[in-house]
């Protein structure tokens, strides 16, 4: 089944082609909105949850069924353990020199946490909602 | 004086927000609350605050229609003719207002506009320190004029392709012969 000329599920083609373009793009600068955030305007927060948007967009514009087969859920929440253990463990040695070298793995963790977290309350209240029970 | 603007403009569209039946017009007021908080930040000098305001604002927006509103409502214009033609007055009000003091500012039919044109004269040696004052003239000044059309004409061609290239029809092709 083609994903991009599905008609009933999620948004037309126009959308659908344009997303499939720019979603790169959108990723690429939320991380460098991340990695410029002691510099200028920005950070980890606003970086992650620029990241968690182009995911969102990813599931309005193609519909539940296909992005959650392109997403696992398992790989976001190993991706969002690891950020967590690493500012973890940086926290309790003391932000040692040899992790949190400068300023570029600490936001880069915030930006996980942040991303996968805002992506997870999503994904949960579109799975959650009334219509789909009824539909299954 | 800009804060005191987008105040009342975030004062209105909260109680617009509160007021209205309609669930999904209350949810566009609460965005149009927070993008007017974002502006008042960017007015006080704290650009940081504006960007996060504003994506947080958007990711909120998302989440807020899509928890809120499970179908698509009809929108129903049976029995408001009386607020569409109003608002409709009160827009062509305004547009025409805002025309009548634009152009007012414009030069009098057969004057001469040499405002623009007489710097390039003058100027235009001194400039660029070109000797031909045609060349340094659409060289330098018309130039930017043709970029800001070629940026126009290429997102066109960009956007017309995005849609329409023959890769679509070659994957059209595999998935059907699957």
């Amino acid at each position: 089944m083609n994903p991009v000329k599905s008609p009933e599920k999620g948004m037309t083609l126009i959308v659908k082609a344009v997303t499939k373009l720019t979603l790169g793009f959108i990723l690429l600068y939320g991380i460098y909105i991340t990695l410029n955030g002691h510099i200028a305007p920005g950070g980890g927060f606003v970086g992650g949850v620029i990241m968690a948007l182009a995911l969102v967009h990813i599931m309005l514009a193609f519909g539940k069924e296909i992005s959650l087969k392109w997403l696992h859920a398992y790989t976001l929440r190993i991706t969002m353990a690891a950020a967590v253990l690493l500012f973890l463990c940086g926290v309790m040695l003391g932000y040692p020199k040899w992790i949190f070298k400068n300023e570029f793995v600490l936001p880069l963790c915030e930006m996980v946490i942040v991303g996968a977290g805002l992506f997870a309350i999503f994904v949960a209240l579109v799975l959650a909602s009334k219509t789909d029970k009824q539909a299954e | 004086m800009e804060i005191n603007l987008l105040l009342l403009f975030m004062i209105a569209a909260a109680v617009i927000a509160v007021a209205v039946k309609d669930l999904l017009s209350s949810v566009i007021a609460v965005g149009a609350v927070g993008i007017g908080l974002s502006m008042a930040f960017l007015v006080m000098k704290a650009p940081d605050l504006a960007i996060m305001q504003l994506v947080v604002e958007i990711l909120s927006l998302i989440i807020l229609i899509r928890a809120t509103i499970r179908k698509d409502l009809p929108f129903s214009t049976s029995g408001r003719w009386a607020f569409n033609t109003v608002s409709t007055v009160i827009f062509l009000a305004v547009f025409l207002a805002f025309a009548y003091f634009s152009f007012a500012g414009i030069h009098k039919f057969g004057s001469p506009l040499m405002r623009v044109s007489q710097e390039y004269l003058s100027q235009a040696q001194a400039r660029t320190g070109i000797q031909n004052v045609i060349a340094a003239i659409t060289l330098n000044y018309r130039a930017i004029d043709t970029l800001g059309e070629a940026a126009a004409l290429f997102t066109a061609v960009v956007g017309v392709l995005t849609v329409a290239r023959k890769i679509w029809r070659r994957e059209d092709a595999k998935y059907e012969s699957r």
